[in-house]
């Protein structure tokens, strides 16, 4: 089958591999029908990430039909012709954590938990094609894909729906829906939101969908801040003020959003030096992130607020305001998203016509041009928000 | 092998024996630095005694190459029953332990146990039960005339908050001879709590949810030298695991 290989950093390449094939009773083998390139995906093609290897199958956000199951996989929970959209976190429901919904937390599902434990002192679940520290999974940019403890993950979908609008039930609408739930969110409430790629935008209409009753974006493009406007958004392009914290007070009396979320990450942009000096330790591995962004959310946010970081971070990162995040007495709110909890009732919220997610995609393409695909969409080249690659159609016909 | 029986005590010996251990490196270290920092004669021979004292506390450091100690524990979804029954099946756990071959019944409470050395060499010892309370506690120690000294303890808690059970297990191995010594000393050498406690993850996974989470065998693009390498260094991979173990496994799947 064909599948997009990660070969090193700024290096992936359209493979031909062998097929997936059942290694456990929970197992399933999904034939791909759409697969997403994920703005995380970009911190593994930036080599920021460590322990990818090459020949790693990248991708985690993809649906498509259940063709096999293991025999640990009862029949009731998902057959063969099913149609389904597969969660990036991967999660046994029988640990401690799966019982606590914490499902992201699984205790089982990262056969590389050792690795991720000298980092983090305690591993997140394993997800797909994400590094051998969180697994180490073969991922969905691919045409077919081994998926385990399919019994629990997987969200069946009725025909009848299109592809484009039930495929980021996979990964970044719920996530930018759980960081929304992050921000705590009361009646009325001022969330500002850094990041105006696709979990920005997800986030910012699931923020007007728990109450808020405003929301300031903030990012750099002009496209996709106009997308952000045309959710009911206020936007500050941060390259055209002085401060963005500067201007945050100035649009709340000087009181500052009650929450902030990071939807942005280690790979942060920003024009002052601290941003320069960031750039350079990163670039020595003195830090593996840069959290321009969460330090201005710190700054930013109310007293009593709180911060919601659904952006990723790997590692460590330096000179964290800890001071005014003790002093005003903050929260902050994190993790990979909980998926179960958020996937079947987005997808009532689709089918009831309150939201269509396609509107994010920029870019539909075959997966041979997905190496293309990976520039491009790290570029911000071609007013480009979200690749979705088809795994079937052939070069000649795009 | 007292010690063995109650492993509370036992632990707060291991980690006084620690601090014990490094505390003259320490300090030895310190004054050596302060001695140098003095730059004159009393300052030079404080240094060289507390070189001479961190030197002794390195050395005291080393690991005893001739045994080895492994404690780990994990928290199971499931009741102290279930966890003891699962674990006393001592033929099964080769399953989820990799750095086990083979557990054998030999007699009414005695069993041979084949560990994997290094390069695929099995080291066996004969052991039997000494004490065996159902859903609590079960310990064992090697029989004499066996090809070394080992022993070892489980101990099965209910959890608190409804959490289900803690299984903490402690081997011992001492004094084994010659070549065999090396052996386990290359074996165990990798970190020996580090190496239980991946085996009680894999158990625990097991009765958690009827298999183990594994990558191995699946599909993937070209792997270059590096990544190869990296696979034969995985600590937690023994470098050959043996057909009884693999054979066991692929029974429990056909079953699952």
């Amino acid at each position: 089958m064909k599948a997009v290989c990660w070969m090193g950093a700024n290096k992936m390449t359209v493979e031909n591999v062998p097929d997936p094939r059942i290694l456990n009773p929970r197992d399933a083998i999904v034939r791909i029908t759409s697969t997403c390139i994920c703005g995380s995906d970009l911190h593994l093609y930036n080599g920021f990430i460590p322990t990818m290897q090459q020949g790693d199958i990248m991708g985690h956000e993809f649906m498509g039909e259940v063709v096999e199951t293991g025999s640990g996989v009862s029949q009731d929970k998902l057959k063969v012709g099913d149609r389904v959209v597969v969660p990036f976190t991967i999660a046994c429901g029988r640990c401690f954590f799966c019982a606590q919904k914490l499902w992201s937390c699984c205790e089982n599902s990262n056969p590389n938990s050792w690795m991720a434990e000298k980092m983090m002192g305690y591993s997140p679940s394993g997800l797909f094609g994400y590094t051998h520290m969180m697994g180490g999974y073969a991922g969905g940019q691919a045409q077919y894909a081994r998926v385990p403890f399919a019994d629990i993950g997987p969200l069946k979908i009725p025909q009848g729906i299109p592809d484009d609008k039930v495929v980021f039930l996979s990964d970044i609408f719920p996530t930018g829906y759980f960081g929304a739930v992050n921000c705590d969110i009361k009646p009325e409430d001022t969330v500002a939101i850094w990041g105006c790629g696709p979990v920005g935008q997800f986030a910012i209409r699931s923020a007007f969908m728990l109450g808020a009753e405003r929301v300031i974006a903030i990012d750099r493009f002009g496209y996709r801040l106009q997308m952000a406007e045309q959710a009911g958004a206020e936007t500050i392009n941060y390259e055209h003020v002085d401060d963005v914290v500067q201007a945050l007070k100035e649009m709340t009396a000087n009181v500052g959003p009650d929450s902030c979320m990071d939807a942005v990450g280690m790979e942060a942009h920003g024009d002052n030096p601290m941003y320069a000096l960031d750039r350079v330790k990163q670039a020595f591995k003195i830090e593996t992130d840069r959290p321009i962004v969460l330090r201005q959310c710190i700054q930013a946010c109310r007293k009593g607020g709180t911060v919601s970081v659904p952006g990723v971070y790997s590692g460590f990162a330096d000179t964290i305001p800890m001071g005014a995040f003790m002093n005003k007495g903050l929260t902050m709110k994190t993790g990979q998203t909980h998926m179960m909890n958020y996937m079947q009732p987005l997808l009532q919220r689709i089918e009831n016509g309150e939201i269509d997610p396609s509107f994010v995609i920029s870019h539909r393409v075959p997966i041979d041009s997905a190496p293309e695909m990976y520039k491009t969409f790290r570029d911000k080249k071609e007013n480009c928000t979200k690749v979705v690659l088809d795994p079937w159609a052939t070069q000649a016909a795009a | 092998m007292n010690q063995i029986n109650s492993n509370r005590n036992f632990s707060n010996a291991a980690s006084n024996s620690s601090w014990q251990q490094s505390a003259p490196l320490i300090a030895g270290a310190a004054l050596a630095v302060f001695g140098i920092s003095r730059r004159s004669t009393p300052g030079l021979l404080l240094a060289a005694a507390g070189g001479a004292l961190a030197y002794a506390g390195w050395r005291k450091n080393l690991p005893r190459q001739d045994e080895f100690l492994a404690r780990g524990s994990v928290l199971i979804n499931c009741s102290p029953e279930e966890a003891y029954s699962r674990y006393r099946k001592l033929e099964d756990l080769p399953t989820s332990m990799y750095h086990l071959k083979s557990v054998t019944k030999t007699g009414d409470r005695q069993y041979r146990w084949v560990a994997l050395g290094p390069v695929g060499i099995p080291i066996q010892w004969d052991a039997e039960i000494v004490d065996d309370r159902q859903n609590e506690f079960i310990s064992w120690r090697s029989l004499p005339g066996s090809q070394l000294t080992a022993a070892g303890s489980v101990r099965f808690e209910k959890a608190p908050g409804g959490r289900g059970t803690i299984l903490t297990a402690i081997t011992h191995f001492d004094h084994p001879a010659g070549n065999l010594g090396f052996a386990i000393a290359k074996l165990f050498g990798k970190d020996p709590s580090f190496l239980i406690r991946q085996d009680l993850r894999r158990f625990k996974s097991l009765i958690e949810t009827g298999e183990i989470a594994t990558i191995e065998g699946q599909t993937h693009g070209p792997r270059s030298l590096k990544g190869v390498a990296a696979k034969l260094a995985d600590p937690d991979r023994p470098l050959a695991r043996g057909p009884q173990a693999t054979e066991i496994l692929k029974e429990q799947r056909r079953t699952a």
